[in-house]
């Protein structure tokens, strides 16, 4: 439980110690950003057959540093409607939780650094997994009060559109969450992460499901396409951020990667065993982080690819999906994970249990379906 | 240590509150409130309450007050409002009563053994196990009843919302058959 580092009382090491984890996390996300908007942008130019950024740099590496260069040089602009403290509080409500998020993620094993051990994660709070929550919480505002603040029209539907959007996905999201917490016992990113050593990965000891719904509604939560209806260009002009220029502008920007960055690495932690990965001999320290980081680049890409290739969903689609299959499912899931784990304690047989399971969850079944064909034929006679 | 964090969190608890009362627009109001709830949060770390303080920022922050936002919007009553009229007569006096009433009721809770039978004590719970162990066993052992019937008072006033915005087969409500 906790830290090593702080076993043996706080000194001027620990906090320098604790001060460079900080100066790396930051690092790491800003690095990430660059990274992965040109990687973004390459991925997508190779989906559709053209060449994509090639000028600054080696294959077009320095582009977005070129991209933030130029932005940074913009006037910053404050559109006269606008509430000005909220206008100017916006971009940083959106970018603190998602720096903030990455805090609880491990991404290495334990170390030691000048006689004193610690591992590789900024901070191991009893209650990750609900931090991460919080924070996922806490980043509707940033999108929200930037579009009510903007005194525009589009900016405003594109912000009601995100609040709504965010509040019904997070259920989904916590319940797929909540199956990873299960097996672990523990609230804990790191215990998780152990939890899942030996490839007991939650991937397949939960089930596929979880995963899934996790993924599904982490895409839901950060506002990328296919569910980027917060953004989208023919209806709403820009989304939220229409009136934001220069500085805000990247501000909301970078928040956005990042959070692609930080779900990314909590999907890693949570469903995908974290640092986990075969043992090497040389350099045993090494490995584990690069295990996390070939698999942060694998659901990278996956993004990348749900957006060269999946059409954005209707309003209406986004909330059926969200509150009338993944929420059920997500729900369902749990309790059967549960009911496997009361009938392995009490040592009951687990096909029993298995059966009952799934009888129940034929009945719940059908009886959503007709209250749903219900709603819809009272839809079509109103 | 302790006391500079509660110190600081203490401010910001009583600036968001006092904020929340004095803006004059309800957007600004509901973002002091998620000042103030950040506040309360803070003091649970500090008393180790570490799974209060992630329920707090949750539910009320990440949630509710995200509604209220929401309904603010919608409804476009994100005006500025002034503070000098009374829109119910003699509410004034009547609010300044009961917010004595509710401080003197907090000083009893906290500084006397007259309510409870023992004066209130802050700090961690003790016991074995991390809080959040703590926490589940007494919500799922101890006081099971009272936490199945906030369950259920939910679940009641689901419905009750439901029923209210349906739109029945017979006709359907006024709103649908204007659109």
């Amino acid at each position: 439980m906790g830290d090593p580092l702080y076993a043996d009382g706080i000194d001027a090491a620990v906090l320098l110690i604790v001060a460079a984890k900080v100066l790396i996390v930051f690092a790491f996300l800003m690095v990430s950003v660059l990274f992965m908007v040109w990687f973004e942008r390459k991925v997508i130019s190779d989906m559709q057959s053209r060449i994509g950024p090639n000028r600054a740099g080696p294959w077009g590496l320095l582009q977005t540093l070129a991209d933030g260069i130029k932005l940074f040089f913009k006037e910053d602009l404050l559109p006269e409607q606008a509430d000005r403290r909220v206008f100017r509080l916006a971009p940083y409500l959106s970018i603190v939780p998602a720096f903030a998020a990455f805090a609880v993620v491990p991404f290495g094993g334990t170390i030691s650094v000048f006689g004193h051990r610690t591992h590789m994660q900024l901070a191991d709070p009893p209650v990750g997994v609900l931090f991460l929550l919080a924070m996922s919480g806490i980043a509707v505002y940033g999108v929200m009060l930037a579009g009510w603040a903007s005194g525009s029209k589009y900016p405003l539907l594109g912000s009601v559109r995100a609040s709504a959007q965010m509040v019904s996905y997070e259920a989904a999201m916590s319940l797929a969450i909540a199956a990873a917490v299960l097996t672990a016992g523990s609230l804990s990113t790191r215990d998780i992460v152990i939890a899942q050593e030996g490839y007991r990965w939650n991937l397949w000891v939960l089930g596929v499901v979880p995963f899934v719904v996790y993924l599904i509604a982490a895409t839901a939560e950060t506002n990328r396409p296919p569910f980027d209806l917060v953004e989208a260009e023919q209806e709403l002009v820009g989304g939220f951020h229409t009136e934001y220029a220069s500085i805000s502008f990247a501000l909301f920007f970078l928040a956005e990667f990042m959070n692609t960055v930080t779900v990314s690495a909590v999907a890693v932690t949570l469903f995908l065993g974290g640092p986990n990965g075969p043992r090497i001999g040389f350099l045993p320290d090494l490995w584990p982080v690069v295990w996390f980081l070939g698999k942060l680049l694998i659901f990278l890409f996956v993004y990348v690819w749900f957006r060269a290739t999946l059409p954005r969903f209707r309003y209406d689609q986004l909330m059926d999906l969200g509150w009338k299959k993944l929420i059920p499912l997500a729900l369902y899931w749990l309790l059967l994970i549960a009911a496997l784990r009361v009938g392995r304690d009490r040592g009951w047989e687990w096909y029993y249990v298995l059966g009952a399971g799934v009888a129940v969850g034929a009945v719940a079944w059908g009886a959503l379906s007709a209250a749903l064909r219900q709603g819809d034929t009272v839809k079509v006679a109103a | 240590m302790d006391w500079i964090v509660f110190v600081v969190a203490a401010a910001a608890v009583l600036a968001g509150a006092l904020g929340v009362v004095l803006s004059t627009h309800p957007v600004h109001s509901a973002l002091m409130l998620v000042l103030t709830l950040f506040g309360i949060a803070v003091l649970f770390v500090a008393q180790e309450a570490h799974f209060l303080a992630a329920v707090q920022v949750i539910v009320y922050a990440g949630a509710i007050v995200v509604l209220f936002l929401f309904v603010i919007m919608l409804l476009g009553i994100d005006k500025s409002e002034n503070l000098a009229t009374e829109r119910l007569p003699g509410q004034r006096p009547i609010a300044y009563l009961a917010g004595l009433g509710v401080i003197a009721a907090i000083f009893l809770l906290a500084r006397t053994a007259w309510v409870s039978g023992a004066e209130s004590v802050a700090g961690a719970a003790d016991g074995p196990g991390s809080n959040v162990e703590k926490v589940a066993s007494s919500l799922f052992t101890r006081y099971l009843l009272a936490f199945e019937m906030t369950s259920v008072l939910l679940v009641i006033a689901v419905v009750g919302a439901v029923v209210l915005a349906r739109h029945s087969p017979s006709g359907g409500v006024r709103d649908a058959e204007e659109t």
